[in-house]
């Protein structure tokens, strides 16, 4: 896993200029979907956005998790962990349950509801630009180098580093290292995650686990259930075939 | 039935007619125009009635699989004649339930993926598994019935043959799938609200479905009771007080038992204080717990009013209603304020609901009017025990004529 790739967002490196913006929807071929970047909100043509919140800027996107929810629930797989780390989507297999926006601890997945074959829309890690060397497209156009790309433990080492050496500057905390079981996206930021609009309250569990604790019980059920079943139906065969010669024979002594 | 009877307006046909020509127009608007335009679903909201439905749906139409082994595992032959109904009912829910999953589908036409394309970790995926082997289960539960009808008996003896193992099968498929129900909403802690999300979601969702199942059919035998009746053609549609008591009986154990199951809940895990918090979530589930369990719990504490048929009837509305809050609570109340937006269901998607269930109402009305799934509590079972239980018989239906 450490040797899978991901990106690191320095919250106080941001500027709020919005190429990460402008080149996600490029190289994703998406739509421009509202004048203003700065007012535009997650959707089937936005994958990435930049919000304001004071003097500060921050991005959201999606978190890419180590054990992603979304990939978890996806009945048919379509959702699933690229060899990079990076969650990506198959519309091909998808039926459009929307089982994975539900599940999603972030919020992120969107959907095309306009449309008559819907697919899932949501920022992939430009997994296919990695995968031919390339960085991914926000990566390669922040001019402040707020967020960077590389191997997750050099990331991890990265972000320890500057909460270190700096740490008036920085809320001590690396967002995404162990949220919901971590990811492939660390945040770091001079304040607290919940004023920048995160999900604060996550465990720090993999959200699988909380369906696995139940589904694991499957098995014992279906062959438990199927022996006290079958010992209740001949159980209670015989005693009805014992009330019933008991029946008889006292009927017999009667007459 | 003379085709000018069939023609003939009543206030039913009238209405039926009216839902189901507007479904009709929702579901082509539906499918031709995408889920955007045709629901008031959106990315904060992915699930709305029609999934909801699916749950109220298929927790009524449990007493197929409970009935069904009281009587043919449990060997309780009193319930007999409530088998068949129980099936039919449990059977047609589950068409409903699946139209509507595939209507609720971004991608109908992908639906047979999950034959094919498996990921055993989802939820959702045992799920649809399991109402497919249910389904066919069911079918076969119900295949002798058709058999008969049409007089083809070699099936039948190969169905007897297997009839326990289908039986036993279809329990062990409807406590996995009724309860996975629940399971969906175990992922998503942070996001349903506290007062219904628990570890012990499915338990919760088994048990309730056991007590509005079995209630489900309590009302049904009412409603069979006053339409379907001798004129009609219909036989041994009459109420059968000793059975429906007994099945009562069976829903107070299950309610109370529902009901000690989230005290335990509550005090385990520390959410009494969540009882205080004024919000509509808990006046919601004020209302849920009140109707669908103290009411009925209350009322069927009393042997006078557990004997008598109107109160029956009345607390099996009330076991009804009970499931159908707690359904639509989980699967949009409970989520509502983590979405930050209330949904309220569209035209079309009301529509579409109520076309599926007036169809639903109708195939069971034309199959109970060709079929034998009406039988008399003394046939089979008591006429091998002994010979006079026929004539028996015979004093008491000209009794009731």
């Amino acid at each position: 896993m450490l040797n899978e790739t991901g990106i690191l967002f320095d919250i106080t490196l941001c500027e709020g200029c919005g190429a990460c913006y402008d080149m996600c929807k490029e190289v994703n071929n998406l739509p421009e979907t509202n004048d203003d970047y700065l007012k535009d909100h997650l959707s089937d043509n936005t994958f990435t956005v930049v919000e304001e919140y004071g003097e500060i800027y921050t991005r959201k996107l999606c978190m890419h998790c180590n054990e992603p929810a979304c990939v978890s629930v996806c009945l048919v797989g379509a959702i699933k962990k690229s060899s990079t780390g990076a969650v990506v989507y198959d519309a091909d297999k998808c039926i459009g349950c929307r089982y994975c926006m539900q599940a999603c601890p972030h919020s992120i997945p969107r959907y095309e509801w306009g449309l008559t074959k819907p697919r899932i829309r949501k920022c992939n890690l430009c997994d296919d630009r990695v995968k031919a060397g390339k960085l991914p497209g926000c990566v390669e156009a922040c001019p402040t180098e707020a967020t960077i790309f590389g191997k997750m433990d050099e990331l991890i080492e990265i972000a320890k580093k500057r909460l270190k050496s700096d740490p008036d500057k920085y809320y001590q905390h690396i967002y995404g290292l162990e949220e919901a079981g971590g990811g492939h996206v660390l945040i770091i930021s001079p304040v607290p995650f919940e004023q920048l609009g995160y999900v604060s309250k996550l465990t720090n569990e993999p959200m699988p686990e909380f369906t696995m604790r139940a589904m694991e019980k499957i098995p014992s059920v279906a062959i438990g259930g199927g022996l006290f079943l079958s010992a209740m139906f001949w159980l209670t065969k015989r005693k009805n075939e014992l009330a019933k010669e008991k029946k008889s024979t006292n009927g017999k002594e009667s007459i | 039935m003379k085709i000018n009877d069939i023609l003939k307006p009543t206030f039913w046909k009238v209405v039926s007619v009216i839902i189901v020509t507007m479904g009709l127009f929702s579901t082509y608007y539906r499918f031709s125009r995408g889920l955007g335009l045709t629901t008031n679903l959106h990315d904060s909201v992915p699930w709305g009635l029609w999934i909801g439905f699916d749950f109220i749906g298929v927790g009524l139409a449990a007493a197929g699989f409970t009935i069904a082994a009281t009587v043919h595992i449990f060997h309780i032959h009193k319930y007999e004649p409530l088998v068949r109904p129980a099936i039919l009912t449990a059977f047609l829910g589950y068409l409903v339930v699946v139209c509507l999953l595939v209507v609720d589908l971004g991608r109908p036409e992908n639906f047979w993926h999950p034959l094919v394309m498996w990921n055993i970790h989802s939820v959702m995926f045992e799920i649809t598994w399991c109402l497919i082997c249910y389904t066919t289960v069911l079918i076969l539960e119900f295949a002798p019935v058709v058999l008969e009808k049409f007089k083809i008996k070699a099936p039948i003896k190969y169905l007897k043959i297997i009839s326990i193992p289908v039986v036993i099968a279809g329990v062990i498929f409807s406590t996995l799938h009724q309860s996975s129900f629940g399971s969906l909403y175990l992922i998503v802690p942070g996001k349903l609200h506290p007062l219904w999300y628990s570890s012990l979601l499915p338990v919760h969702f088994y048990i309730s479905c056991i007590a509005a199942g079995l209630s489900m059919i309590i009302f049904e035998s009412f409603l069979i009771a006053r339409a379907f009746t001798k004129e009609d053609g219909f036989h041994h549609t009459e109420l059968k007080m000793d059975i429906l008591s007994g099945a009562s009986f069976a829903v107070l154990i299950a309610l109370i038992a529902g009901f000690l199951l989230k005290i335990y809940d509550f005090i385990g895990n520390g959410k009494l204080p969540l009882l205080t918090v004024p919000s509509t979530e808990t006046y919601f589930f004020y209302l849920e717990i009140l109707i669908g369990t103290l009411v009925p719990i209350f009322l069927l504490s009393y042997k006078k009013l557990i004997e008598d048929k109107k109160w029956i009837y009345l607390t099996s509305i009330c076991v009804i209603s009970g499931l159908i809050l707690n359904r639509l609570n989980v699967s949009i109340t409970g989520l509502a304020s983590s979405s930050g937006v209330n949904y309220f269901p569209s035209f079309d998607e009301i529509n579409i609901t109520m076309m599926l269930v007036v169809l639903a109402i109708f195939a069971f009305r034309l199959i109970a009017k060709n079929f034998d799934v009406f039988v008399s509590n003394e046939s089979e079972h008591s006429v091998n025990e002994n010979g006079t239980a026929k004539s028996k018989q015979i004093i008491l239906s000209e009794r009731y004529e």
